[in-house]
Order: C-alpha cells, then sequence, then structure tokens
C-alpha cells in the first residue's frame, strides 16, 4: 500500500502538543495564576522546613513579654496572650492550616468523582438515587454541617478532617454529575459505542479525560472554603486543640486581644486571607486555561 | 422487488417517552418512528429527507442500533438482529458519521487515536490500529504525517467530517449512515466531501443512507428517496420517480420549496405554512391532512398504507393515490 510506505519513510510525523502542554503554556502567561502559585509554594515550602525557618520556638511563651506588637526586637510579628512568637506560630501554624485546608478537598474530589460520573454516566434511576441523596447532605450549609458533623465525632484533627470531606462530596457529586451529563450525549460517546466498546472503555477512554479537568478546578477552587471552614472550626474549639499553632485558633485565643494589639490579632486572619485567596486566583486562572475555545 | 436485499427494517417503531411528571411518570410519549419499513439493496444510496422532528435521525440511530427499536425487525444479509446477528456485529457493519463534526471526536484524542480506537476495542494490536489509522487517514485525503497527531479543535469542519469518515470506515463496513453528515459544512467544502464519499462508495462498493434536509444533495447522491413526515413514511421511490413526478403532496410541496435557478420556476406563495404538528398528538388519519391542501373527509379519518404505483418500488402513502378510497381528487395529479 502506498500509505504504507508513506509511514515507514524517515521524515518525522508532525504530533500536536498535547492537550496539557498547551494548557500549562497558556497558565504560564497568565501573570496573576502564576503569581498565586508562587505564593501557594511559598507556603508549602513554609510547612515543610517550618523548623530551619522558625526563629523561636512556637510553643514556648514567657508572661511577662505577652502581645508585644509588631516590630519588637527578637519577635518581629510580636507575640500572642501567652508570649509566644507570633511570627513562629504563623510558620507552624502553615502545616496544619494546609493540611486542613487541601486534604479534605483530595479525599472529596475522589468519592465525589466516583458518585458524580458514576451518576452521570449511568443514568436513569442509579442517577437519581445516587444525586437525591447527595442532595440531602446538600441541603444544610456547609459550615452548619461541619460544625454538626465535628461536634457530634468530637474534637480533633483527624474528626475534623473527616467532616470537612463529607461536607465537600455533596458539591462536588454535583459539578462531576453534570458535566459527565453534558458529556455522555455528545456524539463521540455515541460513536465509541456504535464500535461495540463497551462502558467501562468508554468511561476510561472517553469520559475521564473530558470531566476530571473541570472537576479539579472545582476542586481547587473549595480549598480556600476548606480551609477558612478549617479554621472556622478550629475558632470554635471543634477542630485542632490548643496549644498546637492552627490560623483559625490562633484567631480564637487572640480575639480578646483585639483592643490591645489589634495588628497582632489580625495577622492569622491575613494569612488565611492570603492563602484562600492564591488558591481562588490560580483556580481560576486554571480554568480558563483548560478552556479549549479561549 | 428486488432479490434479498442487503438490509431490511420492518415496521420499527420507536415512542419515546416524555417524563418530567412526578415519579418518572410520563406525561406523554413521541412517536418519532411510527411503523417505518425499507429495504436497502446492496450499493445503492437511500436518500431521507423531511423536515425537523420527522424521525429522519431516530430512523438512523435505529439502523445502527444505537437505540432499540420498541417494535419491529431489522434485518441484514437475511440475518435477523437479536437472532441470527448480534448487535456488536451488526454495529461493526453498519457505521454511522454524524451531524456534528466537532461532537463527534473526543477532544483530548489525537486523529489517529480516534481512529484507532474502533478497532482497538474490537482486538486489533496497537500498531496494526495505528497502521490502519493512517491509511485511512490517506484514503480520506488527509497527509497522516501532518494529521495523525492533530487534535480536533486544530482541524478545519471539512477535516474533521473526513477523519470521522475514517473513523467509520475503520470497521470495513458495508453500510455507512450519514445523518446530515455535510449540513453544516460550507457549500465549497461540503461538495468536496459528497465527492469524497462517491469515491469511497465506488472504491469500496458501500450501501449509503444519506440523510439530509438539503433536497438538491439528496438528488445528486441518491439511487433512491424516502420522504418521511411525523415518523411515517409518505413516499419511497426511485431518485427519478420522487423528483420529477412526486405522487403525495407533501413530497410535491417539498419539491416546490427548493429554491430553483431557474426563474419560470420560481414560486411566490408558501407551498406550505406553519410547523408540522406536534408528534406527541399527531392527527388522526393521514398525519398530513391538517396542512395538504387536497385533504378531503377521510384524510382526517383512515390512515393511508403504503400502495405501489407503477414504477420500480414506487410507494406512497396517500389516498388520492388508493383505489376505492372515495377521496375527491382520486386519479388526479397531486
Amino acid at each position: 500500500m502506498s500509505s504504507l510506505s508513506a509511514s515507514q519513510n524517515s521524515a518525522p510525523f508532525e504530533v500536536s502538543p498535547g492537550y496539557w502542554s498547551g494548557v500549562i503554556g497558556r497558565l504560564r502567561r497568565d501573570p496573576v495564576a502564576m503569581f498565586a502559585l508562587l505564593v501557594i509554594l511559598a507556603l508549602v515550602l513554609m510547612a515543610l522546613f517550618a523548623p530551619y525557618i522558625a526563629p523561636n520556638d512556637p510553643y514556648r511563651g514567657q508572661l511577662l513579654r505577652r502581645l508585644r506588637p509588631i516590630g519588637t526586637a527578637g519577635f518581629p510579628l510580636g507575640t500572642d496572650e501567652l508570649g509566644r512568637d507570633m511570627l513562629s506560630r504563623l510558620i507552624y501554624g502553615a502545616r496544619l492550616s494546609l493540611l486542613m485546608g487541601v486534604t479534605p478537598v483530595f479525599i472529596a474530589f475522589f468519592f465525589g468523582a466516583f458518585i458524580g460520573i458514576t451518576a452521570g454516566f449511568v443514568g436513569g434511576k442509579v442517577n437519581s438515587l445516587l444525586m437525591r441523596t447527595v442532595d440531602v447532605f446538600f441541603a444544610f450549609p456547609s459550615v452548619l454541617l461541619a460544625i454538626a458533623l465535628s461536634g457530634a465525632l468530637g474534637a480533633g484533627i483527624f474528626n475534623g478532617l473527616l467532616s470537612l470531606s463529607i461536607v465537600f462530596i455533596p458539591p462536588i457529586a454535583r459539578i462531576a454529575e453534570s458535566v459527565t451529563t453534558g458529556v455522555r450525549k455528545l456524539e463521540y460517546i455515541e460513536a465509541a459505542r456504535a464500535s461495540g466498546a463497551s462502558s467501562m472503555t468508554i468511561v476510561r477512554v472517553h469520559v475521564l479525560g473530558n470531566v476530571l479537568g473541570p472537576i479539579f478546578v472545582y476542586a481547587t477552587g473549595l480549598i480556600s472554603v476548606s480551609l477558612i471552614l478549617a479554621s472556622g472550626l478550629s475558632f470554635l474549639g471543634l477542630g485542632v486543640k490548643p496549644p498546637e499553632p492552627e490560623w483559625g485558633l490562633m484567631l480564637n485565643t487572640l480575639r480578646n486581644a483585639i483592643y490591645v494589639q489589634p495588628w497582632v490579632a489580625a495577622l492569622p486572619g491575613l494569612m488565611i486571607f492570603c492563602t484562600s485567596i492564591s488558591f481562588n486566583l490560580f483556580s481560576d486562572g486554571l480554568r480558563s486555561a483548560m478552556d479549549l475555545k479561549s | 422487488m428486488i432479490p434479498a436485499p442487503l438490509f431490511s427494517a420492518q415496521n420499527l417503531v420507536k415512542h419515546f417517552r416524555l417524563k418530567g411528571g412526578l415519579l418518572g411518570s410520563s406525561r406523554g410519549v413521541v412517536r418519532a418512528v411510527d411503523n417505518v419499513s425499507f429495504d436497502l439493496a446492496e450499493g445503492e444510496t437511500l436518500g431521507i429527507v423531511g423536515e425537523s422532528g420527522c424521525g429522519k435521525s431516530t430512523t438512523a440511530r435505529l439502523i445502527v442500533d444505537l437505540i432499540s427499536p420498541d417494535a419491529g425487525t431489522i434485518t441484514l444479509g437475511g440475518k435477523l438482529l437479536g437472532k441470527h446477528i448480534s448487535a456488536r456485529e451488526l454495529r461493526r457493519q453498519i457505521q454511522m458519521v454524524f451531524q456534528d463534526s466537532y461532537a463527534s471526536l473526543n477532544p483530548r484524542l489525537t486523529m489517529e487515536d480516534a481512529i484507532a480506537f474502533g478497532p482497538k476495542v474490537n482486538g486489533m494490536s496497537p500498531q496494526q490500529a495505528a497502521r490502519l489509522a493512517h491509511e485511512l487517514l490517506e484514503r480520506v485525503g488527509l497527509e497522516p504525517r501532518r494529521f495523525a497527531g492533530r487534535y480536533p479543535h486544530e482541524l478545519s469542519g471539512g477535516q474533521r467530517q473526513r477523519v470521522n469518515i475514517a473513523r467509520a470506515l475503520a470497521f470495513s463496513p458495508k453500510i455507512v449512515v450519514l445523518d446530515e453528515s455535510v449540513s453544516a459544512l460550507d457549500k465549497s467544502v461540503e461538495a468536496q466531501v459528497l465527492n469524497l464519499l462517491a469515491d469511497l462508495k465506488a472504491e469500496l462498493g458501500l450501501t449509503y443512507v444519506f440523510i439530509s434536509h438539503d433536497l438538491n444533495v439528496v438528488r445528486h447522491m441518491s439511487d433512491r428517496v424516502m420522504v418521511m413526515y411525523l415518523g411515517q413514511v409518505a413516499e419511497i421511490g426511485t431518485v427519478e420517480a420522487i423528483y420529477s413526478a412526486p405522487a403525495h403532496p407533501y413530497t410535491a410541496a417539498l419539491l416546490s420549496a427548493m429554491p430553483s435557478m431557474d426563474p419560470d420556476r420560481r414560486t411566490m406563495e408558501a407551498p406550505l405554512t406553519g410547523d408540522p404538528p406536534n408528534p406527541i398528538n399527531p392527527p388522526a388519519g393521514c398525519r398530513f391532512h391538517t396542512r395538504c391542501k387536497h385533504a378531503d373527509t377521510i384524510c382526517a379519518a383512515v390512515e393511508p398504507g403504503l400502495f405501489g404505483l407503477p414504477g420500480e418500488g414506487h410507494q406512497v402513502a396517500c389516498h388520492i393515490h388508493i383505489p376505492g378510497s372515495n377521496h375527491r381528487n382520486r386519479g388526479v395529479e397531486a
């Protein structure tokens, strides 16, 4: 065959850059998303190398130097209500705060995507059953649900993670279901079906690649919500317990000092704000980079 | 009749239940395809025409078994579907090219992977499948070296539709169903793709079911034409018979709505007014009687069956042509 000799010809095939390399290329040209990513990376590094970066022991306090203002010699960000170094506590706090922010979203991504894709692809009664069950959880405001679950399970990091994971499964399952339902109706799925492919093969080759991206983008947007909820749980005494440094908890314990040292008391909130907005901006950038039509 | 047709559909029925009531109760039934029968002879092209919603696409999906009929039988090469031939085997022999060239290609797969997917699913080795994909790309006029590694959004509509055709050919099918496959393309590109389809048919001995709302294109491509109205066959016959001597008033109206280059043949009045009636509650009797200028009392009461006219395989479902129907215009040209 002529085409056979053509394909054996030494001239190489033109290969278009793959979808993801295009996404990365577009992302790299987005200054806001890149800056947000830089902030996130800095936070992660800070959490990982906290013992090397922190100037003081975050647990040791001296009551004689309580609530020093920002700029005190030896304590650049002041001290908290027990005289512990704020800078060190904020650096160590990144560990628990990021853990509480990111882990539930990843766990929920796994289960939510599984539920949503199954419901969307199978459709019919399975869809109704799964999605109405999810709706029951969705009916509660996420804050209330997290508080109720944590309250029932008892305070602690693990229970906090568990309740936050459960809180995020419904919204992710919703998005996964609607994206999958949209993809399932497209003609390339029909064409694959016409070629005799099994449902598992169709899901693996044609569905996952087209739905995981949008679901992932949505999930990254939830990281900021998770951070805030986790901080909220700690603030209410349902998440991390003192004396662990965690931004939400620090915000809680410093709230009495708001009239004495307002700037110091606001620092943990500032960290939460910066982290969550960075995740949000990065997720926005990822969304537009993944849009082929733009 | 033509001896032993390649494909035969007998009394196909497909009704879609409209859901929406509480607990999935039905709000009504869309009679998308109602008692449709036709044969395909090997190597011919059957054109299917009709307005939107007349059941053309549902018929196409029934032919390739993407949806299964509520009633009726499908026979391929004398073998009854579900009894002598499996759905899987039928799908391999009857492939389909869809209208939307973009939606019918997975945006994450290269052209090579898109074409090779079907053969791989059916047990071909990846190397063989890739080679086959390159051959098919070449056959539909796309240089494999340039196009095999590309993604759908990097191709034009015409190029994508060529890839879709290549994918349909990957199984060496006997029948290819073209559901409005060229309708979304520019006229010049459409002509190129039509020529490609004609070449492929001659080369590979394919049989086509060509669905379109463009009567000129159907006339150019088809050997026989089936006119559908509200899920039923109004008229079926050779392209000459249908276009030069339409027997059904609906066919005549459709044809007179065709744009003509000849000023003498242009008409000012609209041959048909209004939309087709709702297929949820189609009119009793002849479904066309609500819009037919020849409608008589019998038309509203009795559903006309297909009646054979003189001329090869020419059949029409109209009381005007059915002997003893008491239609006032019985025997008068439509």
